[in-house]
This record gives C-alpha cells, sequence and structure tokens, in this order.
C-alpha cells in the first residue's frame, strides 16, 4: 500500500484541505470498525503514539495495533494566521500538529510574485523540512495533492513554488495539483496575473492538474439548494450568504473535497479493478503538458446533503456527462475527448460500466486515434450513506474556454500594464516573466485547439506492411 | 508430470485463484461418473500435477504469486484458504508496494528487473518440489502494466534460465473499449515480446467470456469472478489430466508438454484458443442431456465459423476452398472428451483437410485425448484448444488502434521516461505485423 501527502495551501488550500480530513475520517470511521489502523487508514493517516514524550509511529505491522492518534499526512502553509490558527482550534485539530504548519501573519496581498519570489525562497528550509518530516513517515511514498486557489497572492504563489520545490526535491513522487480558479467576476483585481503566472508553473511541473472553477462550485451548489426545497440566498456577486452553524464555503469546500476522496478511493480501499493514482494521468495525460482533467461527479446532490434518495444507476452516468455537473463552466460533451476515465465506487458491477459506455458513447466525440478511451476503476467501498457513486476525469478540449476567457482577462490588464509595478519591485520580478506566463498559456491553447482540429477522424498513416 | 503456475498482476492473480479453486472443486467434488477407484487414481495424478501435498493442512498449489501491490495476493490467499480444499504456500509470493500505473515500460524496466531475483529464487523452489517438471503456466492480462510488463520480462528470464521446459502463457485480452487506455501499446509489447520467449500463447478474450456469461449462464449483473469462472473451465478442461486417445496412439508423459508439441509444430504459429460445449449455469445442469454427435456438431460449426460459444452461430459457414474462402482455418487441433460413452463419438468431421492447410500431413492435425471422469459437474464435455485464425480479428484490432495512436506520438512520452525507445514500438509493430500476416496466409 502507498502512501500520499497532501499539501494544502492558502485559505482555499486549507478549507479545502480541512473538508477533505473530515470526510476522510468520516469514510474510515464507517468501515474501519474494529479500530485497527490497517492499510486503508494508513494511506493518508499516521498513527501516533502521543502518551510518550516524544510521540513516535507506531508502525502498521500485520494491521492489527489499535488506532491511537491518528495524524493526518498533511503539510499546512498559509502567509496569514486567520485560517490555520482558525483550525488548530476546531474539532479537526487533533489531526494536526504544531510542526505541520507553515504561517506567516502578513498574508500575500493577492500578490503571485510576493507568494512565489518573496515567501517561498524564504520559508523555503522550513517547507522542505515539513515535507521531509512526513515523506519519512512513509512507508511508500506515491503522491504528493496539492490544494490550492489560482486567484490569490499565497495559494497561487506560494503554491507553485512548493511544487516547483517537490519536483526538484522529489522528481520520482508524482503531483497531482486541485487548482481553483477565480470566477470572471472575482474581486480580487490581480487575479487574472496571479493565475495566468500560476499557470505557467502548473503546465511546467505537475503531474496532472484539476482545475475547479468557483463559478462552477457555486451554481451546483444554489442548484442542489433549489431542487431540494431551500432556499437559495445568493448575493450580487455571487457568494453564498452564510447560513446557520454553516461556514460561508463549507459546501463548496465539500465537493472539491470529495473530488479528493473518489479520487483517492482506489488507493484507500479495496476494489475488483483498482486504480492507482499513477494509472490516472498514464492513461489520461497523452502529451506531456495537456495535463489538465476536467471532472464531474455525481450523485451531486448527496454531497451537499446526504438526506437525498440515490438515483437510478444509469441516471448516474448520464448526469456525470451533462454540463451543470462538471467542476468547470465548460460542456464536454460538445467538445473533443482525448481521454475519459470513470471512478465507480460501491455495488456497481463491470457489466454496468460496460453498458453505460456503450449507451453514452454516441453521444460523445472521442479523438480519432483515442475513439476507445476509456479507462474504468471500481472500488467496493460506497461513499458513506450513498449505494454507489461516480466520478469522471476527462481530458477534454473543452477546457481552452477557460483558458481563453483567462487569457482575454489577463491581456486586458496586461495592456494597460495595470497593477504591475506591484509585481516588478518584488525581488527577482521581471516582466519577462509575464511574457513568459502569457506565451505558455498560449501555446497550451494552440495544443488543445489543434487536437481539437483533428476530431474524430481516425489517423490515416498506413500501416507498416510486411513481405 | 506437474505443472509450476506464475500468477503475475492484479488479472493473472485473480485467475489463477479460480484455477485452482475449479480444479480443487472438481477434483474432490463428489459428482465423478467413475468408480471409487478409477476416481482415487485420477485425484492423485491430479494433486500430482498441480498441488503440493503436505502432512497437515490442505494441499499447497504449485503457484508462485507476483504484484507490484500486496492487495490483491493477500485476497488470493485469504480466499484459497477460506476454501478449506487447498491454499497457496505462505512463502511463494512477491509483491511490492507500488504498481506499475498501467504503464509496460514501468513494468518491465523497473519492476521486473527488480523482482527477477527474488521471484527466480521462489520459482525454483516450487520447482525443486516437483518429481517431474512438466513445464510453467504464466497467467497474466494483456493490458495492463504488472501483469504485461513484468509477464514478458518474466517469462523470457524463465526462458533463460529453464531453457529445456515448457512455458504457456495464458493471456487475458482486454475488452475492444478499454478498461485501460493505453492497452493496445502495452498488448503489442506484450505479445511481441512473448513470441519469443513463450512455446504457447492462450488467448482469451473478455468480450467473449463476458457474452458467455450473459448468454450461457444467465448471469445479469457480471463480475470479474464470473468471467474468471468460465476462463477457468475452459483452462481447466484442458489442463487436466486424460488416460485416453481416439484417434492418434503415443505414450503420454507430459501433459502440457504434449499439448503444445501437437499444437504448435511451427514457431511463427503460437496463438491459442479455446472452446468448450455445453456451458450453463449451474442450476440448468441437472435439467440438460447431450449427446456427443449434436455437441461435435456444434463444436465444429463453432470452429468452422470461428464462433467462441455455441449461442447465435452462423450456420452458413461452409467450408469450402475457393476466393472468398470464409471459414477459419487451423494449423492443429486438440480436443478434450470428457464423461461418459467417449469411445462412441465420431470425430471425423474434424480431420477433414480442407480445414487445414496444405502443408500439414493429412490425419496429423487433430488429435482427441478422452477422460471417462465427468468434468465440472457435466456428463459430457468437449473442450478445444485451436491454433488457429481466430486470433487475426483481436490482433489486427489491437495493431490497427495501437498504429493509430503512435502515429500521433500520443502517450509515447510515457514510455520514453521508463528508459523505452521509440524503436522498441516500431520493432514491436514489425513483429506482429508479420505474425498477423503468416496466420492471414494460411
Amino acid at each position: 500500500m502507498t502512501q500520499s501527502v497532501v499539501v494544502q495551501v492558502g485559505q482555499c488550500g486549507n478549507q479545502i484541505g480541512c473538508r477533505f480530513w473530515d470526510l476522510a475520517l468520516r469514510e474510515h470511521a464507517h468501515t474501519n470498525k474494529n479500530g485497527y489502523y490497517d492499510e486503508s487508514l494508513s494511506s493518508f493517516f499516521r498513527n501516533v503514539d502521543s502518551s510518550r514524550e516524544n510521540a513516535s509511529d507506531i508502525p502498521l505491522g500485520d494491521a492489527k495495533s489499535k488506532i491511537c492518534a491518528l495524524k493526518a499526512r498533511a503539510v499546512l502553509v498559509d502567509m496569514e494566521e486567520g485560517v490555520v490558527s482558525g483550525i488548530m482550534k476546531g474539532p479537526l485539530r487533533d489531526v494536526f500538529d504544531y510542526n505541520q504548519l507553515i504561517s506567516d501573519v502578513s498574508g500575500s496581498g493577492n500578490n503571485w510574485a510576493v507568494g512565489h519570489k518573496m515567501y517561498g525562497p524564504q520559508y523555503r528550509e522550513a517547507i522542505l523540512e515539513s515535507v521531509r518530516r512526513a515523506a519519512e513517515a512513509c512507508d511508500c511514498l506515491q503522491c504528493f495533492f496539492i490544494l490550492h486557489s489560482m486567484g490569490g497572492g499565497t495559494g497561487s504563489g506560494v503554491g507553485t513554488y512548493i511544487l516547483d520545490l517537490l519536483e526538484e526535491e522529489y522528481p520520482e513522487i508524482y503531483r497531482f495539483v486541485t487548482a481553483i480558479y477565480p470566477s470572471a467576476d472575482d474581486d480580487v483585481i490581480t487575479s487574472p496575473y496571479n493565475s495566468v503566472l500560476a499557470m505557467h508553473q502548473l503546465t511546467e511541473n505537475a503531474d496532472c492538474v484539476l482545475p475547479i472553477e468557483n463559478q462552477a462550485l457555486i451554481d451546483i451548489v444554489n442548484k442542489v439548494k433549489t431542487s431540494t426545497g431551500k432556499p437559495s440566498i445568493t448575493s450580487s456577486k455571487g457568494a453564498i450568504v452564510q447560513g446557520k452553524n454553516e461556514q460561508p464555503f463549507d459546501a463548496m469546500n465539500n465537493i472539491a473535497a470529495n473530488l479528493l476522496l473518489n479520487m483517492t478511493s482506489s488507493a484507500r480501499f479495496e476494489g475488483s479493478l483498482n486504480v492507482d493514482l499513477n494509472e490516472i494521468s498514464m492513461n489520461l495525460v497523452p502529451f506531456p503538458k495537456l495535463h489538465y482533467l476536467v471532472s464531474s461527479q455525481t450523485p451531486l446532490y448527496t454531497l451537499a446533503d446526504t438526506n437525498l434518495p440515490p438515483r437510478r444507476l444509469d441516471q448516474m452516468f448520464s448526469e456525470a456527462f451533462s454540463k451543470d455537473h462538471q467542476l468547470i463552466k465548460a460542456d464536454p460533451k460538445h467538445s473533443l475527448y482525448l481521454a475519459c476515465a470513470l471512478i465507480v465506487r460501491g455495488n456497481v458491477q463491470v457489466s454496468d460500466i460496460r453498458r453505460n459506455i456503450d449507451r453514452l458513447k454516441p453521444s460523445l466525440k472521442f479523438i480519432g486515434w483515442n475513439n476507445e478511451g476509456w479507462k474504468t476503476g471500481l472500488c467496493n467501498v460506497p461513499p458513506v450513506g450513498q449505494p454507489y457513486s461516480l466520478l469522471t476525469l476527462a481530458n477534454n478540449t473543452c477546457i481552452v474556454n477557460t483558458f481563453s476567457n483567462l487569457k482575454d482577462r489577463f491581456t486586458k490588464l496586461y495592456k494597460r500594464k495595470a497593477h504591475m509595478h506591484h509585481y516588478t519591485h518584488i525581488d527577482g520580478m521581471e516582466m519577462s516573466d509575464f511574457d513568459c506566463a502569457s506565451e505558455s498559456l498560449l501555446g497550451l491553447i494552440g495544443e488543445y485547439s489543434r487536437l481539437d482540429k483533428q476530431g474524430t477522424a481516425a489517423p490515416d498513416a498506413p500501416r507498416l506492411t510486411v513481405l | 508430470m506437474s505443472i509450476v503456475t506464475v500468477q503475475i498482476g492484479q488479472c493473472g492473480n485473480q485467475v489463477g485463484e479460480q484455477l485452482f479453486s475449479t480444479i480443487a472443486e472438481d477434483t474432490y467434488g463428489k459428482y465423478s461418473g467413475v468408480g471409487v477407484k478409477d476416481n482415487e487414481t485420477y485425484k492423485t495424478e491430479v494433486e500430482k500435477c498441480f498441488f503440493t501435498l503436505s502432512e497437515k493442512g490442505p494441499p499447497k498449489a504449485k503457484a508462485v504469486l507476483v504484484d507490484m501491490e500486496p492487495k490483491v495476493i493477500a485476497q488470493c490467499k485469504t480466499n484459497a484458504k477460506r476454501s478449506g480444499l487447498w491454499s497457496y504456500n505462505d512463502s511463494s509470493s512477491f509483491c511490492q508496494k507500488r504498481g506499475s500505473g498501467n504503464n509496460w515500460a514501468h513494468g518491465y524496466f523497473k519492476h521486473a528487473q527488480n523482482a527477477s531475483i527474488n521471484v527466480m529464487e521462489l520459482l525454483r523452489k516450487e520447482v525443486e518440489k516437483c518429481d517431474h517438471l512438466g513445464g510453467f503456466l504464466v497467467l497474466m492480462s494483456l493490458a495492463g502494466g504488472t501483469g504485461s510488463g513484468v509477464g514478458a520480462y518474466l517469462s523470457q528470464t524463465i526462458r533463460d534460465e529453464f531453457p529445456n521446459s515448457f512455458i504457456a502463457n495464458q493471456i487475458v485480452w482486454p475488452y475492444n473499449t478499454g478498461e485501460v487506455i493505453v492497452q493496445n501499446y502495452n498488448a503489442i509489447l506484450t505479445l511481441s515480446h512473448l513470441y519469443n520467449s513463450s512455446d504457447a500463447i492462450l488467448i482469451f478474450e473478455n468480450d467473449h467470456m463476458q457474452k458467455m456469461c450473459t448468454q450461457l449462464m444467465g448471469i445479469k449483473n457480471i463480475s470479474f469472478r464470473d468471467i474468471n469462472k468460465v476462463i477457468c473451465h475452459h483452462l481447466a478442461g484442458g489442463l487436466l489430466r486424460t488416460n485416453g486417445f481416439l484417434n492418434c496412439n503415443r505414450l503420454k508423459t507430459n501433459h502440457l508438454g504434449d499439448v503444445l508439441e501437437h499444437l504448435v509444430s511451427h514457431p511463427d504459429y503460437k496463438l491459442l484458443t479455446m472452446r468448450a460445449i455445453p456451458l450453463m449455469s449451474q442450476h440448468s445442469k441437472a435439467y440438460s442431456s447431450y449427446n456427443w454427435p449434436g455437441l461435435l456438431k456444434h463444436l465444429r460449426q463453432m470452429l468452422v465459423a470461428n464462433a467462441a460459444m455455441e449461442e447465435g452461430i452462423d450456420w452458413n459457414v461452409k467450408v469450402s476452398e475457393g476466393k472468398f474462402r470464409t471459414f477459419n482455418k487451423s494449423v492443429a487441433n486438440l480436443m478434450f472428451l470428457r464423461g461418459k460413452d467417449i469411445a462412441s463419438p465420431d470425430i471425423s468431421a474434424f480431420q477433414d483437410s480442407r480445414l487445414y492447410p496444405d502443408w500439414i500431413p493429412p490425419g496429423c492435425a487433430l488429435e482427441t485425448w478422452t477422460q471417462p471422469r465427468c468434468f465440472h459437474q457435466y456428463e459430457k464435455a468437449a473442450i478445444m484448444l485451436s491454433n488457429s485464425q481466430s486470433p487475426v480479428g483481436p490482433l489486427n484490432h489491437v495493431i490497427s488502434k495501437a498504429w493509430g495512436m503512435f502515429s500521433s506520438r500520443a502517450y509515447v512520452h510515457q514510455y520514453t521516461n521508463h528508459g523505452m525507445a521509440e524503436e522498441n514500438f516500431l520493432d514491436a509493430f514489425t513483429s506482429l505485423e508479420q505474425v498477423l500476416k503468416n496466420y492471414k496466409d494460411l
């Protein structure tokens, strides 16, 4: 069994991270009835003997030792104190140690350069030390999951700095990035700059990026609220107004956290068709830089409210391909698929998956050289309270829209050189960084568009002939 | 004569566990159809072939389990123990902590090279427990990274280490619409390597197996366990011992070796497929009765029309020479008849020389081996191993899909990152196009 380490950066990253740990604990509590520290727990948690002076890890052994104190395999980074210290006062405080935290007081001021060029190098050793401690506690480290937003300063700046650092120090370990993209009407003026600068790093150094758009999450949450009869209250800016006892973004963060939960299900539990985490990039990334995956999850309703009746199985598959269920604002059904993975959990058989693939395939366009580009996985353990669930991960050209919109917003600011001086007065930040980043994004858009043009036509290279 | 089984990867291990279960359930089952004494002899022979008897505890399978992650192997061992009929040797498995990630190159170049010394040591120990080694049976899939990559490498190592032993590879052919996106790459790389090291490559197509589950077994929600059961019905039907023959007369000493010797008469033709009749759910067995002429008539048409099962055979396909030949030609066939009245069947329809290429001497292409003991609770069962043109379709499909992908160089970087060169792909394409042509030209 392999282990993964989660690195959560910035306010957004930490909030999603905490939802993930909360849900993961709930899931394990549900399946792990005898209280042993077993292999599936070991993938994301350490078992620590906290009774002793120097709390030490209890090894997995034969998976028969009692759970003592579970500690998340995580590193929490934020350049302001609020969120992180909130976590350490909240219900999850026991799963983190203070030596897993790295924080500052002043924040990055929504400036990528502050995060990447200033805080990054400043905290380099501290971050490396924390990561090293987490990595050394692993028996076989397979993956880093990095969670951060793209729009702010800390998440995008420090987050991508850490990504570079990991690529340098742990080149063999897979790096998955869950990145939250800002809405078009984001209140951070510099968010296009931050996003494009961060994307350059993601394109170069990540193995897989799972972009999530804020707007998509807001829409999903609202949709769930309307259909469950609860009034949806949204402010003019599109943010959800806080309900009773509910953190403002909990519902949205839950959805993002579930993405991680479902993606790692196979690494945590048994299944008749395991999908190891390294299989995801192997199957879904045909060309090195095109590693941005569009994701969708069904049933969605129960992610926000678990008291709803389950959907029919086939409906679950159909919904996963509708544009309302995508975690970015895009419509994969009307664009070109390069590859698609179905990760199913719960009481579902292979034949159910095959039937649904056959049923859905005619309505989807796949690129000519990969028109059977399906990767399937089956995990026996469903999410808590549901009979089954489905996560789709697709490499689809519809992502170009998200990128082009971002590019347009970036260009609008960049033409006027607006706010530029805030960036360039940071040591090590050059004007050319902007040009490189925007070129890299253009290149990516170009690659995806080129493949989109190839379309569904079968490749016509003549086969080898033998005499 | 004993067979040492090597189970590699998730698929290989699951099939292996099912194979030993099928064999054990059949052998120790009540329904034999022969006298007590004959049944005892049969039991001893089967045990000698597949198991090591121990003084305490159930018989231990002569198997080595290899996987790059521990989950599946642990599951197999538990299942076997739970059956009470047989178990695995606790020490005869090898696993690492990290899977091959569907990457053939990762399996072949990284994992296998680290694993091979340890696995060969385990294998040597298993071999030493055999009085006579009949050969190796390697179980693996084509699509994944471990089964295919590690399997290809280990087959080569076994060949180097035991140059005079028989090696048969049983491979599970992936669904046409895939489980793994890079399955066609993995498949061509595996097949081209196995063609050099293995004596025979025994193909089971997932698509066919699933159809059998739905149409013959009447299973609604098909799991991999169901599919593996069908695979193992075929496999056991061909591997379990026989003691008589209808149209040939030679002393059989090594079942596996004799099978391969008969079927693979030319090193260019190594692809084998299997057919079995009848096949039905446990529930229907009690209500069915068959006669040999009927079964053999169906089996012959399955062979001629290249059908994997009796349901929906095209009866319009006729054996006729000419420009537009449509029937399935064979290099060799081997038929196993198991059950009652096996002395009576007329097998001349399978001896028709038009079924075989003209370079095969007449009468040599078919052998029929018999066993009066009932198999798998069927009163009569016919199982056929063929070296025929059946693999042409799937092979052509896999090559053309892989070639299409390769012409765009998609996914190639994933392989070159693990120490493979683009030429390795081209070599695989070249050698398989040759194999395909050979079979087409029969």
